[in-house]
């Protein structure tokens, strides 16, 4: 039989507020633990929580990159249930009414632009952590977290294969990135998924029964957890099972999907509007106000390096994988006019490269756009070869300067003065009359020949189109 | 100085004059706790070093000309306001242990004033009684009668401020803890509408309708007081912004053309017949200060105790989930397992009347429940606002009996919640729609008890309501009558 496989993706992304989502304490990774957490995270008697303005902020700037719809007036609801972690034994989230309804997340996929329906967007707090290791039996709390503001984003069931899924994950992760509301840290735990999958025979309309996988803190582990879901839900169903609704955790080490807790489990939470906070009224000067200080989307940028730069839509997507990135290739041109093509090579091919050697984000990048600039230039007018380049490109890498001095001081400047050329070439067919009697026969293999010894008599800093102009030239008998 | 006779102001300006230092003030009071609270059970804790160090200061702030009306005044406090450095209990052995480590805004305020910490005041377990009979830390009992309850939940403040133990206290009401305990302990006590006094560091009960108020002799005491209380503070969400008010500004006006909302739900049945005379000669002392009687309808009145006993107790069940056992307060001795020790901890911790509001709650926001139980109360609760709007079209002040009875007897209503429950009827109305109410002593009825007539005013009324009580007060004087247990 042939199935098809139907995944919804929720994700939490930690919104980047310095402080908590209803208290003052700072969110910053990695402090002591219970370092960042005071009387309200704490969850003291007597404290109240006040909603952190810019965490709504960014909800609002999510929405609106979205193409989502922010509600006017949108509920708190307390979630209520016990864990040690939690400490006021309920999780301040949005229920019924969340702040961002609807939207969508353009997915591309091996060239196909596929359309993922968002359902909704809602703030609510992260909790803390609990230490299981190091309390010689006993468990620790860690409070530092708790009260982080989450946006929680869910999708629809859109995604028809789990490489859909990752790319979704993908396309999201940019989107909140770029938009600067997250800083997309899986490590951390700043951007975490969980993906509800199920499958069905192809054509049938009703959706199978499906499994919540948690624990997808990597992209390669998401694609890795769905697949083997899949394998197992059809595997199950084929030897005559039934799937049954539960959360799965998913075992990296093992590659394994295993059982966490049952439908039959599932708590009930209680959900009722939290007393303590007024319904959160975003007016629409505000949401102006956050649309005017968007920055350019992803896709729309994609699609003006397109036309305005003539670059192709493959070197255009790679350029806008991330914010970063396309902000450093836009400085670039700047300093490199007219060069779109041959400054989209440099920054995903060495620029990357160096990158991903030395493990830099392109924001911590050793080589400015203004000295890869300098460089380029020396390209566009002949100055140097791509392979002296490449060298001057190094030596920038490991002790800055700019791509003129390092030039004149390594002597590394291109010939192209003609007169000089025609020397070397004159000198060269003098030398060997033989092999220009053999080319001038019609044996053209020849050529390579004179390319080489010509390239050896000046250091390798000929310019090639100059040398093999002149060269065919003088060889032809001109 | 007679403690047992002399009001807050009067204290405030005999302290102003250098008659009487806040150090002597302090120490008479608190040989007055000595000697008689232990008869009556109304403070959890004093701290006599800690109020001398405060009085000290507040000396040398008067010393300095930088005084303020509270400063040098002692005041007790409801053990419900989180106290640096103070047991903070909520009446339960839950929070036997707490040791504040943070003040609640109100404190701070006092603080800020000036106002010395007296001690704080037993109350019914986290708020949630009408008798007092719940506190972990023992019955609270009746100045007037040690054989009857002070009322609830704030019985500590009442039964402190009737003996005179302290010149004012704090307190709160979710459905008439104030007013209820003001009545049954011939003082007056205010209510302020929603908002208006912040709930950070008021441990809490029912968010939506726990309001912090004070209870004192008089109405004009209740103003110089909450001119301390109030103010806005951005760290409770529900906290008003609004320009401050002088509570004792119009205290002096004359009534003439007022018109008094009687509800016939007040006043049909249910309330006894030394009330009910109490009641009706007030009525007639406002009519001669120039006063009209004006006959209105609160139709919803009978929906307000079960409406209340859906919300209050369901957002009960929510903020009482922090306690624990985790972070702070009462873990049980011996436990298996985390499930475990979350049980024992709490059935140790919580008493009854807590563990029933609790379950109740939890209830009443079940999955299959909720929409026929809490939804449905949050409707009855918008037509319950609805009849106070309506009502306000037509008169002035609404005016009634704070309680159906005088003080009742220990145990008598323990066995029977609900009848316990409908003790607060007249009460619970004004915090389901966050109006201000006021309780202010009208006479004595059965058995030499007091009686307490209550005013309910639109919102924001508060300066309006003290004048009303306050030119009542000028005109009688049950609001200086004691009890003999005081002026021992």
């Amino acid at each position: 039989m042939d199935w098809e496989v139907v995944i919804g993706l929720e994700t939490h992304a930690q919104l980047a507020t310095r402080s908590k989502i209803f208290s003052g304490a700072a969110t910053a990774f990695g402090a002591t633990p219970n370092a960042q957490a005071c009387a309200v995270d704490l969850a003291l008697p007597g404290v109240l929580p006040v909603m952190n303005r810019t965490a709504v902020e960014y909800a609002i700037r999510f929405g609106l990159a979205a193409e989502g719809v922010i509600a006017k007036r949108s509920i708190f609801a307390r979630k209520n249930y016990f864990y040690p972690d939690l400490p006021k034994g309920y999780q301040i989230s949005q229920y019924e009414i969340p702040v961002v309804s609807g939207g969508q997340i353009v997915v591309e996929l091996e060239g196909l632009e596929i359309p993922v329906r968002l359902t909704r967007a809602h703030l609510e707090e992260d909790a803390g952590k609990s230490l299981h290791e190091d309390f010689h039996g006993l468990s620790g709390i860690d409070l530092n977290r708790a009260g982080t503001p989450l946006l929680e984003i869910v999708s629809e069931p859109d995604m028809r294969s789990a490489a859909e899924a990752v790319a979704y994950a993908r396309a999201l992760h940019r989107l909140v990135t770029w938009i600067g509301i997250c800083d997309g840290n899986m490590q951390e735990g700043s951007f975490r998924c969980d993906a509800n999958v199920s499958v069905r025979p192809k054509g049938q309309q009703a959706y199978g029964t499906r499994c919540e996988i948690k624990n997808l803190n990597s992209f390669r582990f998401m694609e890795k957890a769905i697949e083997f879901e899949i394998r197992r839900q059809i595997g199950l169903i084929e030897s005559g099972g039934n799937v049954v609704q539960e959360t799965r955790l998913y075992d990296p080490d093992r590659d394994e999907t295993r059982s966490m807790r049952s439908k039959e489990d599932a708590q009930d939470y209680r959900y009722f509007p939290d007393p303590d906070l007024l319904p959160l009224c975003i007016d629409v000067a505000w949401i102006e106000r956050v649309r005017n200080a968007l920055p350019e989307l992803p896709d729309a940028m994609r699609r003006r390096f397109v036309s305005d730069f003539g670059l192709s839509s493959y070197d255009a997507s790679v350029l806008t994988a991330s914010f970063d990135q396309a902000q450093y290739f836009q400085a670039l041109m700047h300093f490199v006019q007219g060069e779109a093509k041959l400054c989209a090579n440099w920054v995903s091919g060495e620029l990357s490269a160096a990158l991903h050697r030395d493990g830099l984000e392109i924001r911590h990048s050793r080589i400015t756009p203004q000295q890869l600039g300098g460089l380029l230039r020396r390209i566009q007018d002949g100055t140097l070869s791509g392979k002296m380049a490449r060298e001057i490109f190094d030596a920038l890498w490991s002790d800055g300067g700019e791509a003129d001095t390092l030039i004149e001081s390594k002597g590394l400047k291109q010939i192209s003065d003609v007169s000089t050329l025609e020397k070397i070439v004159e000198a060269l067919m003098a030398a060997h009359p033989g092999q220009v009697a053999e080319y001038r026969a019609g044996k053209e293999k020849v050529f390579g020949f004179f390319v080489g010894h010509a390239m050896k008599a000046c250091g390798g800093r000929a310019n090639p189109a100059q040398l093999n102009a002149i060269l065919k030239n003088r060889l032809a008998g001109k | 100085m007679n403690l047992a006779t002399t009001s807050l102001k009067q204290l405030a300006g005999a302290l102003r004059k250098r008659q009487v230092s806040s150090r002597e003030l302090a120490q008479a009071y608190l040989e007055r706790i000595a000697r008689l609270d232990p008869m009556l059970g109304a403070f959890i804790t004093t701290d006599h070093e800690c109020t001398l160090q405060q009085a000290d200061a507040a000396d040398s702030r008067i010393a300095s000309g930088t005084a303020g009306p509270l400063t040098g005044i002692p005041v007790a406090h409801k053990d419900i306001f989180c106290t640096q450095g103070w047991l903070t209990t909520c009446g339960s052995k839950m929070l036997s242990n707490f040791v504040s480590p943070y003040d609640a805004h109100v404190i701070e305020q006092f603080k800020a004033a000036g106002a010395l910490i007296l001690g704080k005041t037993n109350m019914d377990e986290f708020a949630m009684g009408s008798s007092n009979e719940t506190s972990f830390y023992g019955t609270v009992k009746n100045p007037w009668d040690l054989t009857r309850v002070p009322g609830g939940s704030s019985g500590g403040s009442a039964a402190a401020v009737a003996a005179r133990l302290a010149p004012a206290a704090t307190a709160t009401d979710t459905g008439g803890s104030i007013r209820q305990p003001a009545a049954l302990c011939g003082i007056s006590g205010i209510k302020p509408t929603y908002g208006l006094v912040s709930r950070y560091g008021m441990i809490a009960y029912a968010s939506s309708l726990d309001q912090g108020g004070v209870v004192a002799p008089s109405a004009e005491d209740l103003g110089i007081v909450l001119n301390t209380m109030v103010g806005f503070d951005a760290r409770d969400s529900t906290s008003i912004q609004r320009p401050s008010e002088d509570y004792t500004a119009l205290l002096e006006q004359p009534l003439h053309g007022l018109r008094i909302g009687l509800p016939k739900e007040f006043f049909s049945g249910g309330v006894s017949a030394d009330v009910e005379r109490a009641i009706e000669a007030a009525l007639q002392e406002y009519e001669r200060l120039g006063a009209t009687r004006v006959d209105i309808s609160l139709p919803n009145t009978a929906l307000s105790v079960p409406v209340y006993y859906v919300l209050a107790p369901a957002e009960a069940s929510s903020n009482l989930s922090r306690f624990d056992g985790v972070r702070f307060g009462w873990r049980a001795p011996q436990y298996d397992d985390l499930a475990d020790m979350y049980e024992r901890s709490r059935a140790q911790g919580f008493g009854s009347e807590v563990k029933r509001r609790i379950l109740t709650g939890t209830y009443v926001l079940s999955r299959g429940y909720y929409d026929a139980y809490y939804l449905q109360a949050q409707r009855v609760r918008r037509l319950i606002v609805n009849d106070f709007k309506n009502a306000f079209t037509q008169c002035d002040v609404i005016m009634g009996p704070s309680t159906p009875t005088v003080a009742f007897g220990f145990g008598e209503k323990t066995g029977d919640p609900v009848q316990m429950y409908l003790s607060d009827i007249f009460t619970i109305s004004v915090n389901l729609a966050g109006l201000p109410g006021l309780s202010i002593p009208a006479g004595f009825g059965q058995g030499g008890l007091p009686v307490g007539l209550q005013l309910i005013g639109d919102y924001f009324s508060e300066a309006h309501l003290l004048n009303l009580a306050h030119r009542y007060q000028q005109a009688t004087d049950w609001h200086s009558r004691i009890p003999a247990l005081a002026s021992a």
